[in-house]
């Protein structure tokens, strides 16, 4: 039985043309890239190889260190608001709503599937100020308050994504750890209510350590996609107010595509993908010691 | 699920015990008012700002400037509607967006399936990191691989078409949907191979013939998750928009928005509406497979 299904010649069949487009346009590209972050130039002015320097470049020149900073403080904020977010959603539909939430969780969810610059664009116009105010700033002007141009200051684009995101993806991750609580089992929690426990304290005792598995996912998932935050900024504010917002994946792009530093560019690539990897290690690293605890 | 029928189950119970007095009853009513003020403003904050956008897509400019933002639109008029198809190369847009993501769709789940077939049911040394291998394209960002690709396809001189986005999505769909279609195949009794086999089928035959059909429902699941990946991206759409007519939606809108400024709202309106209500009919159709297959895809990625 095994020998049939060691046949050489299905799996070749089956695997070569995956492995042929995954290894020319994904293996190739990253090493390819790999190398080229040691170099200088792009394709029409010619390479030269430099060594290290465009890494010493990278922790000396300001707007790379500036966009660092904005893609992890995004990554962290988001992470945080999106994964604490979530859990109250999946908790309100576990305990509170029950079998009433089915409605709730679908409409929460359904910004998701938008594309995030239409997204943008809604937003953009949502907290317009001028003489097409939007209605955050009606709100605003109702409660006595003058208009804010939040998209003027660097804090306010930022505030803006932030929320943009959250009201984009909250539903996203209620109904991932939705389905991680229900798969607790019932009896667990009813022996714990039969024991005293309630409201705050079964859920931080009983329910959160139980989740935990599920919350770490969610975590490292939503790390991994917001340390990559390109469309939501770009297309929100054009990473301005001047480049005050760009992310890491927008200075990457304009430097480039924009300025043809191809070398560089790859340097900044290869930077965004260790960090993605470093905090991907970082999040299970600390799940595991605290499990040993 | 089990969770679910065994809290509903429960509920009686408890219901049957406040039935002592009105004044527990009205307790119960008002113990449940915090719980409906939570939502409603919940389905305000997600739903208001949609219809804000659709309500305001029919708008004319007139009104933009002398109505509060608030206001209904005085007619339905589709002026607009009709304007951003002209004028901003809306339909254009769509048109690209389609002929990439449909073929590269097709292209990564056949891709996919087959190789979760080889890695997963098919036994051999090495498919251990082999899978690995491709598993470790999930974490790297689409950063990594744009300026070898670009130079790729330049030299090959196909950077004037919709080629190099068809290949590249393809080739970043692949590790997510490799990794899911052999965790789906995991889930299949092995048996049900094995008496194929039995019965004289070939592996290959057998993938065919009972490996596709049983991945049905997966195929779609995960087709789902990756149209709406490809459908809306936007750094891999960009890079290889070299030409204006080549641009999908998002390229589309982001331009149409630089392009009218502050200045068209009523164009800019329609042309985001049209996303959000073409999504909208699509997800009320098909929001439990797409629900499950964004979940699956993080959960296990």
């Amino acid at each position: 039985m095994s020998r049939v299904f060691g046949d050489r010649k299905t799996v070749l069949i089956l695997l070569v043309p995956v492995l042929a487009v995954y290894g020319l346009l994904k293996v190739v590209p990253v090493l390819w890239s790999l190398g080229l972050s040691f170099f200088e130039g792009n394709t029409l002015r010619g390479f030269e190889f430099v060594g290290l320097d465009n890494f010493t470049t990278f922790f000396t020149d300001g707007p790379a260190l500036h966009a660092l900073w904005v893609t992890v403080y995004f990554a962290v904020v988001m992470t945080a608001a999106q994964v604490v977010m979530g859990y109250l959603l999946a908790l309100m539909y576990v305990f509170v709503l029950r079998k009433g939430s089915a409605f709730l969780r679908t409409a929460v969810f359904f910004p998701m599937v938008l594309p995030t610059v239409a997204v943008a664009m809604l937003f953009k116009s949502f907290v317009a100020v001028g003489d097409n105010q939007g209605p955050v700033n009606d709100v605003i002007n109702f409660f006595g308050g003058d208009s804010v141009e939040f998209l003027a200051t660097t804090s306010g684009t930022m505030t803006v994504a932030i929320l943009m995101t959250l009201w984009t993806s909250m539903g996203f991750y209620a109904v991932l750890l939705y389905t991680g609580l229900l798969d607790i089992p019932d009896e667990v929690i009813e022996s714990a209510r039969i024991d005293g426990a309630s409201g705050l304290r079964l859920v931080r005792h009983i329910v959160l350590p139980l989740s935990a598995p599920i919350l770490l996912s969610s975590i490292i998932f939503s790390f991994n996609s917001t340390l990559k935050v390109f469309d939501s900024l770009l297309a929100l504010n054009n990473g301005g107010p001047g480049t005050s917002t760009s992310p890491l994946t927008l200075y990457m792009y304009r430097t480039a595509f924009e300025y043809a530093e191809y070398g560089y560019g790859s340097t900044i690539a290869l930077v965004l993908t260790l960090l993605c990897l470093v905090f991907t290690v970082t999040v299970f690293r600390s799940s595991a010691k605290r499990t040993e605890d | 699920m089990s969770a679910t029928q065994n809290l509903i189950q429960a509920e009686p119970v408890s219901r049957k015990l406040p039935r002592r007095g009105a004044s527990r009853r009205a307790k119960r009513i008002l113990r449940r008012i915090p719980v409906w003020l939570s939502v409603t403003v919940l389905l305000v904050v997600v739903l208001y700002p949609m219809l804000w956008m659709i309500l305001g897509s029919f708008k004319t400019q007139g009104e933009f400037f002398a109505n509060p933002t608030w206001a209904l639109p005085e007619s339905l008029n589709f002026a607009n509607y009709i304007e951003a198809f002209t004028r901003g190369n809306i339909a254009l847009n769509y048109r690209n967006s389609l002929i990439v993501t449909v073929p590269s769709v097709v292209l990564i789940i056949f891709l996919g399936v087959a190789a979760g077939y080889a890695l997963e049911v098919m036994v051999w040394k090495g498919r251990r990191p082999t899978l690995l291998l491709i598993m470790a394209g999930i974490m790297v960002p689409g950063q990594m691989i744009l300026v070898p690709l670009f130079t790729a396809y330049f030299k090959i001189g196909i950077t004037d078409s919709l080629l190099p986005m068809i290949l590249t999505y393809t080739a970043m769909g692949i590790p997510l949907t490799t990794f899911l279609m052999a965790a789906y195949f995991r889930s299949v009794p092995r048996e049900l191979f094995e008496a194929a086999t039995m019965d004289g089928s070939s592996p290959l035959r057998s993938f065919f013939v009972i490996g596709i059909p049983m991945m049905k429902n997966a195929m779609l699941t995960i087709g789902l998750v990756q149209f709406f990946s490809v459908f809306n991206d936007l750094l891999i759409a960009l890079t290889f928009t070299t030409r204006p007519d080549l641009a999908t939606i998002q390229v589309g809108l982001l331009s149409l928005s630089d392009q009218y400024g502050g200045t068209n709202y009523g164009a800019l309106f329609a042309a985001v509406s049209i996303n959000i209500v073409a999504l909208l009919i699509v997800f009320i159709f098909l929001n439990k497979k797409i629900m499950a297959g964004m979940a699956a895809g993080s959960v296990k990625g």
